[in-house]
């Protein structure tokens, strides 16, 4: 039987397939006839149009869910499009659902999403290939919004290789350059070895479930036993450690810088990178239910945290300092999500999504910014030849400096509530390393951002004397406005205090949260963490400020470099792991490929083939002669042979 | 009963444009290839016609026309079609006219060419419609003959030597199969017909002996490691039109044997063996992946890459599960239509570079972004990407496999990521960088896509897409035949 009625909540209404189509064939429209919308600004126009069309219909959904009665569970929602894959019992539609955390990936995918486009018409004024380029933005969007709408894993996973594949398309988008076209190519491997994983995960869940709909999995999901229980969420977790960035599998993401910013901007800061984050939100009970993958989630979301922070320190390109800071953000977000599976606790669920917001904000903030600082210095991103940039871009400027107090934690900034939601639900569910781990993260945040808007903004002018650097043109400034905006307000607006909207809005799915009872390890009042967090920031402010811009700080810069040269060129290098894994998997990988490929297939099978040949035939010349003698032989062998057999029938046959 | 023989009328198309083409004038070039092409598009309407009438309800045999042959020894013109032979046939007449529309180019005996590639149409569509075991033996051999005259006349510089390899090998395997198909008559009754056989009750130890007669010549089609050396070099060595005939049609054959013939002839072994079969479908996708990557010759990499997608499909087979064979015969369609497209364009390019070495090519995007494009388009089709054709096949292949054979299915699954490296990489060295220029060569050479290319490449491209967004009409249709394949032989073990 088909299994197409909707689940709980009610019908899907005929809008919601639309949010993801419009971008869709948005971007079909654009690539196919690229010539000749590629003219002028209408490529941007028509992919902006679209976007924003695609916001309007999520704001008709989150009003709808708004104004839905009944039990917050079933304020979804859901139902299929159309039967996509059947045979054999596996039945999966093109299920879509929307409930408050499908909502609010929705949201930030349209809202930024529009805000990124239209910045794209600006930055890409001049380039010739706008038409590919927007429609590789809109396919994007329409695959991210396949992503989140998803209702089954199939569909998710859908959603997640095309993400994928629009990564590696916009990160190589200017394919000439080698680079940008390897480093396409690497994030789209390193993301494939993620997704094997996840495939196999989703071949268990078959095995063990006989459907992929989401409802009836997670419904199902304590059935489970024995190893599975861990194998599940460990092979799911695979996949987001690939596509969120995560250690081992981050190496992609630095790399992918070579992509325009407003792509680093969309898909590599506020929305494909957080789908690991999200994905494990999803899923969260098969995560519960094992305490080793919780562990695993959380203690590499905390290392990944610590880890990419310290890289970040040491970047003097501007887009790979912040490629850094993406990494070791998703990493405190993975953190949230593996703090709140370990303890069940609905806050620490909450504090990750609401920080995959409040950083969607000002991290695209940032990223805009810094494509907005290239834009002037006609391509520039070495910070090192940068400095006093804020009297000459003066709105990229303060906008820049409102999302590094925002990423910073500066009360009342939006990444104060957030992060410090993660901290302190980390801290009081006892798990004082992760916390540890985590500050120590946030210390090196401050620095490195701190180090990042001095070299940039202040101080003396580093450039050449021919670049005359000037403000963006406002298209590309009044996004930056408005995210400004939304980094500074989204914090108080969404999470004051953990009654906020966002930890409400989440309740249905992770759980109501209890104020009372949890012990504080060492005593410390939630008022203490909070003030410890801000000093941390504070700190690293102060230590930036005292090598970056106070009097004394080069030479102190020169002590330190002299006395660390050794250990400063590991770290920077991104642990030397490129170099690693290339030792450990690329060399030795194209080493037995080239033994198969050159010594076995050719010599041992073919040589043993051939070495039959000549045997066969009477001498080694006769096998040239085979063209025409051998070949004729055989057909008149096979003939006499049918026709020796045929007659044999007949006559056996009367 | 049909009043009109449809089936016939399809199989026989192209024969008959083969004849007309003798009796046209030596220097008729044009109108040569004009016949060619509208016997081939007659076949391939006749079978839009099958498709139309065939009832995806019925699991059976379909526009069955039998009519005595030889009766005094049972063989019979048995023809008919159910939804695995249906989809094969029509990938046939399908690729058939894009071939000949390829090959527009060809200068060479354009004659003997068309009538060549004619009889070879004709030769394939009988080997996927014929319910009679000597007729198909008939259609198996004879299109052998076709073939081989392609590749060792039309073919590139070693044709010869891959002409007379893929003659050999072919050959070997069929002469094996022909000794098990006079046994088969004999204990069976004496009849070629293959619904008679179904089900004759051959003792199991007999099945074994014949399965491996059969396999002997599917194994070397399919092409299965270690006999598939053989593909490579026909496959690089052949015209475009050769190519894609062969690895879009041809080797379909290997694993439309296992399903039509191997396996419910002789359930008791398809069962002993089928475990087998994953398992070197299994060394097929790791193996054919591996040795993918790191080929120099695009056109090669493009052959080897056919090992491990064929690998997909005996996994699927070999599972003996209605969801995981069901994925093989889509997976067969996908990747002669993937597949057929990727050897197209490798054609394109060979006609403007004059080479198919990977090392002396470079940004060739930049010359040519539309040819780029398609390029890409069909190679993400060919790594299994979600909304493309190749990622259902995979998917159902893999998920259908896991149940009765979890460990295959999950060393399956790492050829999707041997896919992606050996084809992003290539594209990455081919396409991206810096145009490099052969040598002496002119800019204006570079032309992007022309129009006749375009007319040719545009339906694969759409049906590529067009499966991977929606491929419940071919599913519910290619179903209820493997499912009564597979009951057939899980039935025939209680």
């Amino acid at each position: 039987m088909v299994r197409l009625a909707a689940q709980g909540g009610t019908e899907l209404p005929g809008y919601i397939p639309l949010i993801p189509f419009f971008p869709m064939a948005g971007a079909l429209l654009l690539l196919l006839f690229r010539r000749s919308i590629g003219r002028g600004r209408w490529a941007g126009i028509v992919a902006s149009s679209v976007i924003g069309s695609s916001f309007v219909l999520t704001l008709m959904a989150v009003g709808n869910l708004m104004t839905m009665t009944g039990a917050p569970e079933e304020r979804t929602l859901s139902g299929p499009a159309y039967e996509w894959i059947a045979a054999g019992g596996l039945n999966v539609a093109m299920t879509f659902k929307v409930d408050a955390l499908t909502a609010v990936m929705l949201l930030i995918v349209t809202g930024v999403g529009t805000l990124i486009h239209v910045y794209s018409i600006g930055y890409m004024e001049h380039d010739e290939r706008k038409a590919t380029y927007f429609g590789y933005l809109n396919l994007f969007a329409g695959s991210m919004l396949l992503l989140v709408l998803a209702n089954n894993f199939l569909v998710l996973y859908v959603g997640w290789e095309l993400v994928g594949l629009c990564s590696y398309l916009l990160i190589s988008f200017w394919y000439f350059k080698p680079e940008a076209a390897a480093a396409g190519k690497k994030a789209f491997l390193v993301n494939r070895i993620g997704d094997v994983g996840f495939l196999i995960g989703i071949l268990l869940i078959y095995a063990h479930f006989g459907t992929l709909d989401f409802d009836e999995v997670f419904a199902r999901a304590t059935e489970l036993q024995g190893a599975i229980v861990t194998a599940i969420p460990l092979l799911l977790f695979v996949g987001a450690v690939g596509k969120s960035a995560q250690v081992p599998l981050h190496v992609w993401l630095p790399d992918a810088m070579e992509g325009p910013t407003p792509v680093s901007a969309l898909i590599h800061a506020a929305t494909m990178v957080t789908a690991g984050v999200y994905m494990v939100a999803r899923t969260h009970v098969f995560f519960e239910a094992s305490h080793t993958a919780a562990l695993t989630v959380a203690t590499i979301g905390a290392v990944t945290a610590l880890f990419a922070a310290t890289v970040a320190c040491l970047q003097d390109d501007i887009k790979r300092v912040l490629a850094y800071s993406t990494i070791s953000q998703l990493g405190f977000m993975f953190l949230a999500v593996g703090v709140g599976a370990l303890s069940h606790s609905p806050v620490a669920y909450a504090a990750a999504i609401f920080h995959l917001v409040t950083h969607a904000f000002f991290k695209a903030l940032l990223f805009l910014g810094a494509g907005s600082v290239m834009h002037a210095l006609e391509g520039e991103t070495n910070m090192k030849k940068m400095g006093g940039l804020i009297k000459t871009l003066p709105r990229t400027g303060w906008t820049f400096i409102v999302g590094w107090l925002a990423i910073l934690g500066i009360p009342p900034l939006s990444g104060f509530f957030s992060k410090d939601a993660i901290l302190v639900s980390t801290y009081e569910e006892g798990w004082f390393l992760l916390w540890l781990i985590a500050s120590a993260a946030a210390l090196l945040t401050a620095f490195y951002m701190s180090r990042q808007v001095f070299l940039v903004f202040f101080g003396k002018s580093r450039s050449s004397e021919d670049v005359h650097p000037h403000e963006s043109p406002s298209i590309m400034t009044g996004p930056l406005v408005v995210l400004a905006g939304l980094a500074a307000i989204s914090g108080m607006w969404l999470g004051l205090t953990h009654a906020g909207p966002i930890f409400r809005l989440l309740e249905p799915l992770f759980g109501v949260h209890e104020e009372a009872g949890t012990e504080a390890f060492l005593g410390i009042p939630e008022a203490g963490l909070v003030m410890i967090a801000v000093a941390l920031s504070v700190l690293g402010m102060f230590l930036a400020w005292r090598l970056y811009l106070a009097r004394g700080g080069e030479e102190r810069r020169a002590a330190l470099q002299e006395r660390w040269s050794g250990l400063a060129s590991f770290v920077r290098s991104g642990y030397r792991l490129d170099a690693l894994y290339g030792a450990l998997f690329v060399w030795p990988g194209k080493t037995i490929a080239n033994v198969a490929a050159y010594a076995f297939d050719v010599r041992v099978i073919d040589g043993a083939v051939n070495g039959l040949a000549v045997s066969i035939g009477r001498s080694a010349e006769g096998v040239r002669r085979v063209q025409s003698g051998l070949v004729r032989r055989y057909v008149m062998a096979m003939l006499t042979g049918a026709v020796v057999l045929l007659a044999l029938f007949i006559a056996r046959a009367n | 009963m049909n009043s009109i023989p449809l089936l016939t009328l399809t199989l026989f198309a192209p024969l008959a444009g083969a004849a007309l083409i003798a009796f046209t004038p030596k220097d008729a070039g044009k109108a040569v290839r004009l016949i060619a092409f509208a016997a081939s598009l007659g076949s391939f309407v006749g079978s839009i016609g099958v498709l139309l009438i065939f009832d995806s309800a019925e699991a059976g045999f379909q526009l069955v026309e039998k009519v005595n042959w030889i009766p005094s020894s049972g063989a019979s013109y048995h023809v008919g079609v159910d939804g695995i032979s249906l989809w094969m046939i029509l990938l046939t007449t399908f690729l058939t006219p894009i071939s000949i529309l390829a090959s527009w180019n060809v200068a060479k005996k354009v004659k003997a060419f068309h009538i060549v590639i004619l009889i070879l149409e004709t030769g394939m569509l009988g080997v996927f419609m014929a319910l009679d075991l000597l007729l198909f033996y008939v259609f198996w051999e004879g299109m052998l003959i076709p073939m081989y005259f392609m590749i060792g006349i039309w073919g590139y510089e070693r044709r010869i030597y891959a002409a007379v390899k893929f003659f050999v090998y072919t050959l070997a395997g069929s002469l094996v199969m022909l000794v098990a198909i006079a046994v088969l008559y004999f204990i069976g009754g004496r009849t070629f017909d293959l619904t008679e056989l179904y089900g004759a009750g051959i003792p199991a130890g007999t099945q074994y002996w014949l399965f491996a007669g059969f396999f002997a010549s599917f194994a070397i089609k399919v092409p299965i490691f270690p006999f598939h050396t053989w593909l490579p070099d026909a496959h690089t060595e052949a015209p475009t039109a050769g190519s894609v005939l062969l690895a879009g049609v041809l080797l379909k054959m290997g694993t439309y044997g296992f399903l039509r013939f191997s396996i419910p002839l002789f359930p008791d072994a398809g069962i002993r063996f089928a475990p087998w079969l994953a398992v070197l479908g299994v060394i097929g996708i790791i193996y054919g992946g591996v040795v993918s990557i790191v080929q120099r010759d695009l056109k090669r990499l493009v052959a080897y890459s056919s090992v491990s997608h064929l690998g997909f499909v005996l996994l699927g087979i070999g599972a003996l599960t209605v969801m995981g064979t069901t994925g093989s015969v889509l997976q067969m369609v996908n990747h002669g239509l993937s597949t057929g497209a990727l050897f197209l364009l490798v054609g394109m390019l060979y006609e403007r570079a004059h080479t198919r070495k990977i090392a002396d090519l470079s940004g060739v995007n930049r010359m040519m972004p539309v040819f780029g494009g398609i390029f890409l388009f069909v190679a993400l089709s060919s790594l299994g990407l979600p909304g493309l054709n190749g990622f259902v096949g995979e998917f159902l292949i893999l998920n259908g496999a896991f149940g009765p054979i979890p460990l295959l299915s999950i060393i399956g699954a790492f050829g999707i990521l041997l896919s992606a490296i050996y084809l992003l990489w290539a594209y990455e060295r081919v396409f991206t960088g810096e145009e490099r220029l052969p040598e002496g060569d002119r800019r204006s050479i570079w032309r992007d896509v022309g129009r006749r290319e375009m007319a040719l490449l545009a339906p694969l491209l759409v049906a590529i897409l067009f499966i991977g967004i929606y491929p419940k009409p071919l599913l519910e249709r290619i179903e209820p035949s493997v499912q009564r394949v597979i009951e057939s032989v899980q039935g025939n073990r209680r």
